[in-house]
């Protein structure tokens, strides 16, 4: 934090000025206003880690720095803390094959992983233990046999090919399969987990996939599969061979050795490839989640089924009930046509003997009438002129109209109100333009 | 890809999306934000794209395309992202493919295909499909598939565009580890070169873009930084700018070629003349004089014509003025006063022309540094500014899971009490009335916070006096005495200009005055040339804890002063 330079210089302090501890509060601050700051950049970041962890500036700075230590320190112990084993202590450099070059120079936690740099601070540190001056220092023999194997396992892992090499056969990272009994007890992904990354080393495909739990993806365990099973693998076993004897020995019997490292070589490749195969076969029949795919996949190949079949009986039901809905529509319409029929007949004949009554009401009204006679009997010609007239009334009039006319002679007797009554008909019927002036003589 | 990459394995970059051009950066091993040129060597890429026949072009390639291919041509589509088609401005989508409604949403009516048949791409595929090519560019430059950005927006982009980007991002593959200010990340990008040192400054952003100018004020205290206000404007725009130029060779070019058609009615000449415009504008940035020059502009007729500086000065003296006099308003919004803008920082393409940023100066008083790249040759590019800022702040939370940075991006974290009146010490004379007030912490700050200073002592030593006080900043204004040469310039009517900007100025001074004293503490016996060292810690709850003592001494004054009320509601 920046410091404020003031140049100003202090006031004296004035006579009698006491306080106790030399300081005196006197106000207190202003309120405050709320402002939103930009979360951006590290004095930020500083702000959010001491307000979220409710530190103070100095608490934060102190956490701080310990971190920043701490990392360094951890650092450094992970390459000395590791215990010699006193046998390895022993060993002779000629032998120089047999011995775990990680163990020699304290490593073995990081193995294929260790890097360039954790093995040139790991041979240094070793090298300053067992320098073969540092130990006839202290009084021992002229014993260098341990620093040279250092030397050959810093010249071994420091060169690319030959890491490769030795790390192809370095059973110590190897890490057995679980069997069958363990993995039942629900700790499959952390136990395959930790074998499937010991052998992704050999990939020469980077990175390799996880194993991942329970939660991964069917997309995800296809592709862990289907990697393993595509496994391209740097693995060679040229560091077993047998050593080839100098030239100067029998050529043919170099030549011997060769083909035989060469064969055994090949042979020891085949059977890391069928170990491997079989290794994730293994696994793949332990997997609880190819499991749950397949029943996934079945019970949506079920739903597909199932729901064709729903389908095509929805279909057939409706069909039925289309048909039925028609069937009885028919029915109905026919039963419909029928009843009009029916009543069209009953109303007609209905009709028909309504006019036939009409027209014998109006008959009988001619009749009652006096057949439109003034008075007395009529003459038989003025009975027929009357009924044929009648007649022609009841022709030239259609139902209703007689009807009406009916209703009019209904209870009527006199023979005047009769007459007036046809006379009038036979009036309107000329007015219509349906008979003629004088056709119906006898009621005009 | 976007979900699954922890912390570990993302590559985070900045980008800075704007309107009109857009860019990338990252920030290299040792810190500093390098600015990523696309395959075509730009480092501005137009925020274009343009589809011929099925092919995507973008950029550079796709701007020139406005004078062929308008119709297929999106540009200027940022700020429709995420708004409703009733509440856009689609004038400065025009010259390209126009704005249609999609649903409530804005889309393009374009040919993205072979086929011959208009397809509606709505403006979020737009966005995705530009920054997946910002993407790409930035993943071909970098050698690493990158996986996460750090995005900046204006101030005033609501949640529901941010929401529209994210996701606009997240289908281009990026993973939005943030949205920062874009003013914040032009402060970021000034406050993280190695040489910068830290100091309580009031810091004026003013971005003078294509589409919109934005002016930010912003309290930058201890490196924390608080927004006190911003203003926006859509009318004082770069292309406006370009518009004054192109009236100009628009009436030039009808002057020499009586018969031909203004080549602002025709849509090809627009577009030519327009390109060309914006080249001569940053010509004139760098040059005294820029050609103008089009082959058949209109009617076949080829135009070439110079123009020198000082004609774009005047051409655009209008709007030089107005974006001088948003800044100044957006300085009255924060409720202050030019003499306390410590700095202007000019953002923005525009930001290149002198003019600009002599305008902008001659508005504040000679105590404000105006850093531009006419008046400061260490200036950052002002187009790269924003971009730059969000590198750096990719690479400072590249490695924290996403929770993280939501946690520290929560109100409860970002929302703090900010100090209303400085405090400091009176220094000369215990007495407020005589005594000069120095301050220590200045008003806006932030709590908590913890200052140190490191205050001289009267020459002979001995005992002092250390008052703590309360102080608010005063503007004293002060006409200076009427010059007996007034009356004799009436007759001069030659200095008449002279003296009336004479008559005008005032001499404005910043004093502070002492407001409630604090507390009162002694240091005893300080020696001869001594030095006292004060350092203040204010807690969120206003309480004030203050350590006294001589520089190089032991011991000390410790004392307390109890928070005047509870701190408001953040704790």
């Amino acid at each position: 934090m920046a410091t404020v330079q003031v140049s100003l210089p202090l006031p004296v302090l004035p006579e009698g000025w006491t306080a106790e501890k030399d300081f005196k509060p006197i106000g207190s601050l202003s309120a405050a206003n709320d402002r939103n700051i930009e979360p951006v950049g590290h004095h930020f970041l500083a702000h959010a880690r001491r307000k979220r962890h409710k530190r103070t500036f100095s608490e934060d700075d102190r956490i701080q720095a310990q971190a920043n230590v701490k990392k360094v320190e951890d650092e450094d112990d992970g390459e000395i803390s590791e215990p010699e084993d006193p046998l390895m202590l022993q060993r002779e450099a000629k032998d120089w094959k047999g011995q775990d070059h990680y163990a020699v120079l304290g490593i073995t936690k990081y193995r294929w992983r260790a890097t360039e740099d954790q093995i040139k601070k790991a041979h240094r540190k070793k090298v300053l233990k067992h320098h073969p001056d540092k130990k006839a220092a202290k009084g021992g023999t002229e014993d260098d046999q341990f620093f040279k194997c250092i030397q050959k396992a810093t010249e071994v892992l420091l060169d690319p090919v030959k890491r490769r090499q030795f790390d192809s056969v370095d059973e110590a990272a190897d890490v057995e399969p679980p069997s069958k009994k363990d993995t039942q007890k629900g700790n499959f992904y952390k136990l395959w987990g930790k074998v499937f990354e010991a052998e992704g080393r050999f990939s020469t495909n980077q990175p390799v996939p996880k194993l991942g739990n329970d939660k991964s993806s069917k997309e995800d365990v296809e592709n862990f599969y289907n990697f393993w099973y595509n496994f391209n693998s740097w693995r060679t076993f040229e560091y077993l061979d047998e050593d080839v004897p100098d030239d100067n020995e029998n050529r043919d019997q170099k030549r011997h050795v060769e083909r035989k490292n060469q064969n055994a070589r090949r042979k020891k490749k085949t059977e890391d490839t069928i170990r491997l195969r079989k290794l994730v076969d293994d696994a793949l029949a332990l997997d609880e989640r190819i499991k749950k795919f397949r029943q996934a996949e079945h019970a949506q190949k079920n739903k597909r089924r199932l729901e064709k079949e729903a389908e095509q009986k929805r279909l057939a039901e409706e069909a039925e009930k289309a048909k039925a809905e028609e069937a009885r529509l028919q029915a109905e319409k026919e039963a419909a046509e029928k009843a009009e029929k029916a009543d069209s007949k009953k109303a007609k004949e209905a009709a028909k003997n309504a006019a036939k009554k009409n027209k014998r009401v109006i008959r009988a009204a001619v009749k009652d009438a006096n057949y439109f006679h003034a008075s007395g009997d009529a003459p038989a010609s003025q009975i027929d002129a009357a009924l044929n007239d009648a007649d022609a009334v009841i022709v030239k009039l259609d139902n209703e109209q007689i009807a009406a006319l009916t209703a009019k002679l209904n209870g009527k007797k006199d023979a005047a109100a009769i007459t007036q009554v046809f006379k009038d008909e036979v009036k309107s019927l000329v007015a219509a333009g349906k008979a003629q002036e004088g056709e119906l003589k006898s009621l005009s | 890809m976007s979900e699954g990459t922890g912390p570990a394995q993302r590559v985070a970059i900045g980008i800075s999306f704007g309107n009109s051009y857009s860019s990338i950066a990252y920030t290299t091993g040792e810190g500093k934000a390098e600015v990523i040129a696309n395959e075509d060597g730009d480092r501005q890429i137009p925020s274009i794209l343009s589809y011929v026949d099925g092919e995507e072009l973008h950029g550079g390639q796709a701007k020139s395309q406005i004078v062929r291919n308008a119709k297929n041509t999106v540009a200027y589509f940022r700020d429709f992202l995420g708004q409703e088609f009733k509440s856009i401005d689609p004038t400065a989508a025009h010259q390209s493919a126009h704005a249609v409604q999609h649903e409530s949403t804005v889309a393009f009516k374009i040919r993205d295909t072979e086929e011959e048949k208009e397809n509606e791409v709505t403006v979020s595929t737009i966005t995705s499909r530009l920054l997946k090519r910002l993407r790409q560019s930035a993943s071909d430059y970098l050698g690493k598939q990158v996986t996460a950005a750090v995005i900046t927006v204006p101030t005033n982009f609501s949640d529901a565009q941010k929401d529209a980007l994210n996701k606009a991002a997240k289908e281009a593959g990026i993973e939005v580890l943030q949205f920062i200010n874009e003013p914040v990340a032009a402060v970021l990008a000034y406050d993280a070169r190695p040489d910068a040192k830290l100091a309580d400054k009031i810091i004026v952003v003013a971005d003078l873009g294509g589409t919109r100018s934005d002016v930010a004020v912003i309290a930058s205290r201890g490196g924390i930084y608080t927004i006190l206000a911003t203003v926006h404007d859509y009318e004082v725009t770069g292309l406006k700018l370009d518009q004054v130029l192109m009236d100009y060779f628009a009436k030039e070019f009808l002057k020499k070629n009586k018969s031909a058609t203004d080549p602002r009615e025709d849509t090809r000449g627009l577009a030519k003349l327009k390109l060309e415009c914006e080249a001569v504008k940053k010509a004139l940035s760098i040059g005294s004089s820029a050609n103008f020059s089009v082959e058949s502009l209109v009617g076949g007729i080829d135009y070439t014509a110079t123009i020198n500086r000082t004609r774009y000065d005047l051409l655009g003296n209008k709007l030089f003025a107005a974006f001088s006099r948003l800044v100044l308003h957006a300085v009255e919004k924060a409720k202050l006063d030019p003499l306390d803008v410590t700095e202007i920082i000019l953002a923005g393409g525009n930001a290149h022309t002198p003019k600009v940023a002599s305008t902008v100066g001659a508005a504040f008083p000679e105590t404000t540094t105006v850093i531009a790249p006419s008046t400061n040759p260490a200036a950052i590019n002002p187009s790269e500014l924003p971009v730059r800022g969000a590198a750096i702040q990719a690479s400072l939370i590249e490695e924290f899971d996403v929770e993280d940075i939501e946690q520290s991006t929560h109100p409860m974290v970002t929302v703090t009490p900010h100090l209303s009146q400085a405090i400091g010490v009176l220094c000369i004379s215990g007495d407020e009335s005589s005594g000069v007030f120095h301050p220590i912490v200045d008003a806006e700050t932030s709590l908590p916070v913890r200052r140190t200073a490191i205050i001289a002592t009267p020459r002979e030593g001995g005992d002092v006096l250390i008052k703590l006080a309360e102080g608010s900043r005063h503007i004293k204004v002060t006409k200076p005495e009427p010059k007996p040469k007034k009356e004799k310039a009436e007759d001069d009517s030659d200095d008449s200009d002279e003296d009336e900007s004479d008559e005008e100025e005032e001499l404005r001074e910043k004093t502070w005055k002492v407001g409630k004293i604090l507390s009162e503490a002694a240091i005893r016996g300080v020696k001869k040339g001594g030095k006292v060292e004060v350092q203040i810690n204010i807690g969120a709850d206003l309480g004030v804890n203050a350590i006294y003592r001589e520089v190089g001494g032991k011991g000390g004054v410790r004392g307390i002063i109890q928070g005047g009320k509870a701190a408001n509601g953040s704790a």
